[in-house]
């Protein structure tokens, strides 16, 4: 009867449907706390370092989500995750006003800098300022490849361009809607400038053919924050883990954590919870719009 | 070329080593698609079945249906379920965003046309004379169904085999609904994508050979059963 052969199936498809019902209720245990943060953390390998730390300490597990800042904050507002680790200052500060997060925490900072072909086409190397940079690569039209994500990274760079009132427009203006990592392997490619954060650069220095150009603007400043997501809008979140991870994250191990960090060597991430400095509002002076 | 010798020869010793990391990706790989694609089958060949041998109004509307359906692109599933399930979405209360199962009805999703498109074919192709027969000896309709399927046993396993080759490979989706958190929802073409965009192209490569091991196998196991099936008729 070889109909009957089809029947020795079936056992296997109840447990099909056993596991997808049994799955919902793993992922809604109490110590699982989700955290949208942004590629740079993750790609640096700084949440590698820390999450296992603070998993051991409090018992509760993270799921991290690594995206640019832009959904990271969407995420948040939708109720999605129950933390976000972000570097965007404005973008920040109109996420708590409006309601969807509670408070930002100053966590720690590095800062922005340019990579460019070792040759130096362009002469950024001579520039003056983040806006003198800018506007030689925009002057020589030499590949400049920006994110183009609405991640931090692409955020800062469009203001900067429009502090150095240039409109980056034409051929050698590139925008690969990509994350860092991604982005440094095409600017590595194309042998082409582009505007990274610290903590990326650092990771995959060693990997690529291109050179820091420029560095030391205050301008290139990048404060990152931490936010729970507003338990008021979604009664259900984590909100106990996503303060845990807060006060965790700020605390003085936490923060020697960061701080002790390093990549080849190179201080990568400067811890800044408690120095109240680089609050918001008290960025370096030539930062205001 | 020599970059492409190193990353492969990584690769090789890492999967030798066995790197837990790396054989964790493997699993949930192959555990998600696997119950997804256990999910879609019996639906399917039901549904494959009633448009064959079913003579109901719409009914070649449903076949057009689900042949274009074949060719939707995974990230359009991926940003249409991900708006359903997200908190916002009307099935955000059953907290599925970024979850296992998540990806599994994603894949589900991706992998139902093509079961009901190839099945529908196979079972057009069958004789109709199985039916009736089953049905004159005295079969129930149950019965029979699973004669004819019998019968064309070999065109749905070639269907359940694209269907499954087609989610295990599949990034989009994955990536969206998932969310592709290490040890959780990190499959091994959301991972290729991640550890090539961090540069770490051992890792892909690795993984990728995984993936061509399992399409070599898969495809082994159809000729295996093919060729059997043109020496048993």
């Amino acid at each position: 009867m070889p109909a009957l052969k089809l029947f020795k199936f079936i056992p296997l498809f109840f447990y099909a449907f056993f596991f997808i019902l049994a799955l919902p209720a793993q992922a809604g245990e109490e110590s699982l706390l989700r955290l949208a943060t942004t590629t740079s953390t993750e790609h640096s390998g700084l949440l590698q370092h820390l999450l296992p730390a603070f998993e051991r300490d409090t018992g509760i597990r993270v799921h991290t989500i690594a995206v640019g800042t832009g959904k990271a904050l969407r995420m948040g507002r939708d109720g999605d995750v129950d933390v976000v680790l972000v570097h965007a200052p404005a973008a920040e500060q109109a996420f708590v006003k409006a309601g969807y997060g509670i408070e930002r925490h100053d966590v720690m900072y590095n800062d922005f800098i340019l990579v460019g072909p070792t040759e130096d086409p362009a002469s950024v190397k001579k520039s003056q300022s983040a806006s003198d940079a800018l506007a030689r690569i925009a002057n020589n039209a030499h590949i400049f490849i920006s994110r183009g994500d609405d991640s931090g990274t692409n955020k800062k760079e469009l203001k900067l361009w429009r502090d150095a009132a240039i409109k980056p427009m034409g051929n050698w203006y590139r925008e690969a809607g990509q994350g860092m990592g991604k982005v440094l392997q095409m600017a590595g490619e194309l042998s082409s400038y582009t505007l990274t954060d610290r903590g990326t650069w650092l990771a995959y220095r060693s990997k690529s053919p291109l050179q820091l150009v420029y560095q030391g603007d205050p301008a290139l400043f990048n404060p990152y924050g931490i936010i729970a997501v507003n338990p008021a809008r979604f009664p259900d979140i984590n909100h106990a883990g996503a303060q845990a991870l807060i006060n965790w994250i700020t605390s003085p191990p936490g923060q020697r954590l960061i701080g002790n960090y390093t990549i080849g060597g190179t201080q990568s991430f400067t811890p800044s919870a408690n120095s109240g400095q680089f609050a918001l509002g008290h960025e370096p002076a030539s930062q205001a719009h | 070329m020599d970059s492409l010798n190193n990353a492969t020869f990584e690769a090789l010793q890492l999967l030798a080593s066995g790197d837990s990391g790396l054989w964790n990706i493997i699993g949930i790989s192959f555990k998600v698609s696997t119950t997804a694609i256990l999910i879609a089958t019996p639906p399917s060949l039901l549904l494959a079945f009633l448009l064959a041998y079913g003579d109901f109004p719409g009914r070649r509307l449903l076949i057009s249906v689900f042949s274009t359906l074949l060719s939707i692109p995974a990230v359009v599933v991926g940003l249409t379920l991900y708006l359903m399930l997200s908190r916002q979405g009307p099935l955000g209360d059953l907290k599925l965003l970024f979850t296992q199962s998540a990806m599994v009805i994603g894949q589900i999703v991706l992998c139902v046309p093509i079961l009901v498109a190839m099945c529908h074919s196979a079972l057009q192709a069958a004789d109709r004379r199985a039916w009736e027969t089953a049905r004159t000896l005295g079969a129930g309709p149950v019965r029979a169904v699973l004669t004819v399927m019998h019968e064309v046993r070999f065109g749905l396993f070639a269907a359940l085999l694209a269907a499954y080759g087609r989610i295990i490979a599949e990034v989009g989706a994955s990536m969206m609904l998932g969310g592709n958190i290490l040890n959780a929802t990190r499959n091994i073409p959301t991972a290729i994508a991640l550890e090539t965009s961090k540069g770490e192209f051992s890792q892909g490569i690795a993984l990728g050979i995984v993936l061509l091991i399992l399409a070599f196998i898969l495809n082994g196991l159809l000729h295996y059963f093919q060729g059997k099936g043109r020496f048993a008729t």
